[in-house]
């Protein structure tokens, strides 16, 4: 319980360290991104939406820091974020949310399938240290790990898209189709993500086989696992229920925490192929010198990822007795 | 006498990387960028940037790799492309190492409130998405530079290296050693710098190695959208410019394919170099020699 209560403590402060960024940084800098930005917004925004603005960035306002601080922390909280320049009548948290689903599911679904891959081909590459398995796929993954998210996702449009026209060249959807849940929009949605999705897969299992293999094999000289040995339990026994859960669990801790890397690595590769993610958005934003936009859409991706990271907090105190007893 | 203690752990990394195939390998791609980046005259003499072909042509003898939209000689922007990854690389690198070094082994040691202060603020920095940050501050401070990419980098690299670091001085502090220069009355500098860090030399080079892994990619993703200098040579800003040409659509697919290579040529060789240091640092991970398998495990 007192774990758990920890945790949630380092959400709040980690949530206020990510708004507070987002306070300060437009004040930092040299030059002044806002006061260009108000100046394209005036005469467009009235009222409360303005007031919001002025909080965030700190113009036209004859407010304390202090002041302006608590109003922006005030404003961010109940979700009052202004308005897009990009998509300009509408509200900062609309688009948001319009682009939310399509990263969570693209990144949830690679990150789970990445995660037990990963896992896997590690495990076994412990398991058979030394052997033909071993001594291929974690090099060759590890390898393929430094190399850019995006670059690869280029490569893919390249061979499959350009080349062979197996798949769509980019963006979430054939343009022009409506959205709706029936069968043919989910497929086509499917057939959309399958490039990004494989692209951020194949980059990202590397680190999980990295740690699992290592993990595994320190567990795999415990006594405990020896003892399993010595009774004559079956390998696959041995392999997933002894050494593999044990060897699981320093993992899982940094699960959570990959999540941030994976949605690092989906920013980029929403962007090649168009994706209307978050990732593609935020850049969107960039480009259009829509500093509301973007600075929402970094503070979701923050909460999405400590909201990430508490679940799996959860998870680990469930099967791992020791972060229970606290010690 | 202090002169050789500080040499031998060097000598053990030169030895490690003959002794191991992957670092070897990972030593000789590192070493091709470093020729590339030392000398690019000699490989491919000229201004890289010179609009002085015939733009959009295939490979040939005059143009190895073919030429960009522009007429520029993609092999000669390659070529002097790695100078700028390299040196973003390697400078980054070392100050976000110097950075997690300077915090996790301060923690480490002090314990205490400056332990629990900085070990939440390097869990803050581990937990909030780099690259999502990278992009708010490079897009507020931009046409900033090399400078600002390599702050960025720094700013968003330290906290991982800060936490292992830590976790090494925390296993090392009761050790006897340590204990013995306490007793000795030596200060907690000289404790930190003659007796610690000499001790996680391997771990150091490590993270140096991670570090500037992240740096690469990272600065690439900063270029590639154009959030750097686009007007640098670097393998990034090839990119940039080749997918705002579309050039993978356009028929020079080898202006995006080479700088991408490149990249994953630099951080393929730091990362076989830190997956054999790893082996290095952490014994148990050691591929299996002959003498254990006669112990029967």
């Amino acid at each position: 319980m007192r774990y758990i209560l920890r945790r949630v403590g380092f959400f709040i402060v980690t949530l206020w360290a990510a708004m507070t960024v987002n306070f300060f940084l437009p004040r930092l800098m040299p030059g002044d991104p806002a006061i260009a930005m108000m100046a394209r917004f005036h005469g467009r925004l009235s009222g409360q939406a303005l007031q919001a603005m002025e909080a965030a960035f700190g113009v036209n306002t004859k407010a304390s820091l202090l002041d302006q601080y608590v109003t922006y922390l005030g404003n961010s909280l109940t979700g009052n974020f202004g308005r897009s320049l990009t998509f300009f009548p509408e509200q900062v948290s609309t688009v948001v949310f319009g682009a939310l689903p399509w990263t969570l599911c693209l990144v949830g679904v690679t990150t789970v399938i990445a995660f037990l891959l990963g896992t896997l081909i590690g495990m076994m590459g412990a398991w058979g240290r030394g052997g033909w398995f071993d001594s291929i796929l974690p090099p060759v993954f590890i390898v393929l790990s430094a190399f850019p998210y995006f670059w690869i996702a280029m490569v893919a449009i390249l061979v499959f898209s350009v080349t062979l026209g197996w798949l769509p060249l980019g963006f979430g959807y054939t343009n022009g189709s409506t959205a709706a849940f029936n069968w043919h929009f989910l497929g086509d949605v499917l057939k959309h993500a399958i490039l990004p999705g494989i692209t951020i897969v194949i980059t990202s299992i590397g680190g999980w086989i990295l740690t699992m293999r290592n993990n595994m094999i320190m567990t795999m000289a415990e006594d405990y696992v020896r003892m399993a040995r010595a009774k004559g339990l079956s390998p696959a026994r041995i392999m997933f229920d002894y050494a593999g859960r044990n060897a699981i669990l320093p993992n899982l801790s940094g699960f959570g925490m990959s999540l941030g890397f994976v949605v690092s690595g989906a920013i980029l590769v929403e962007y090649v192929f168009s994706y209307p993610g978050v990732g593609y958005m935020m850049l969107q934003a960039v480009l259009n010198e829509d500093y509301p936009l973007m600075q929402t859409l970094f503070l979701f991706i923050t909460v999405a990822v400590l909201v990430a990271v508490l679940v799996v907090d959860g998870v680990t105190v469930l099967l791992d007795p020791r972060t229970r007893t606290g010690s | 006498m202090s002169v050789r203690v500080r040499l031998q752990p060097l000598r053990r990394l030169g030895g490690a990387i003959l002794s191991s195939r992957k670092a070897l390998a990972g030593a000789c791609l590192l070493g091709l960028c470093v020729i590339m980046a030392l000398v690019p005259g000699l490989i491919a003499p000229g201004d890289p940037n010179a609009e002085i072909y015939q733009p959009g042509l295939g490979p040939s003898w005059a143009n190895l790799l073919g030429t960009t939209s522009y007429g520029q000689d993609i092999f000669a922007q390659f070529v002097w492309g790695a100078r700028s990854s390299l040196v973003l690389a390697v400078v980054a690198g070392l100050i976000s190492t110097i950075l997690s070094a300077l915090i996790g082994v301060t923690a480490g040691y002090l314990g205490g409130i400056a332990d629990g202060f900085l070990s939440l603020m390097t869990d803050v920095f581990l937990v909030i998405p780099a690259f999502p940050l990278v992009v708010v501050i490079a897009a507020y401070s931009k046409n900033g530079g090399n400078a600002i990419i390599i702050a960025v980098l720094v700013i968003t690299g330290w906290s991982f290296g800060a936490r292992q670091l830590r976790a090494q001085v925390l296993s090392l502090r009761h050790r006897e050693f340590l204990v013995a220069a306490r007793l000795r009355g030596e200060r907690s500098w000289r404790i930190v710098v003659s007796e610690i860090l000499p001790n996680m030399t391997s771990l150091l080079v490590a993270n140096f190695l991670g570090a500037s892994v992240y740096a690469i990619l990272t600065a690439a993703g900063l270029q590639f959208i154009g959030l750097g200098d686009i007007n640098t040579d670097s393998w990034g800003t090839m990119l940039y410019w080749a997918q705002n040409n579309e050039a993978l659509q356009a028929g020079s697919p080898l202006w995006a394919i080479a700088p991408g290579l490149g990249i994953a040529t630099l951080g393929g060789a730091f990362a076989l170099l830190n997956y054999a240091f790893d082996e290095i640092s952490n014994p148990v991970l050691r591929p299996v020699r002959r003498k254990r398998v006669r112990s029967g495990s």
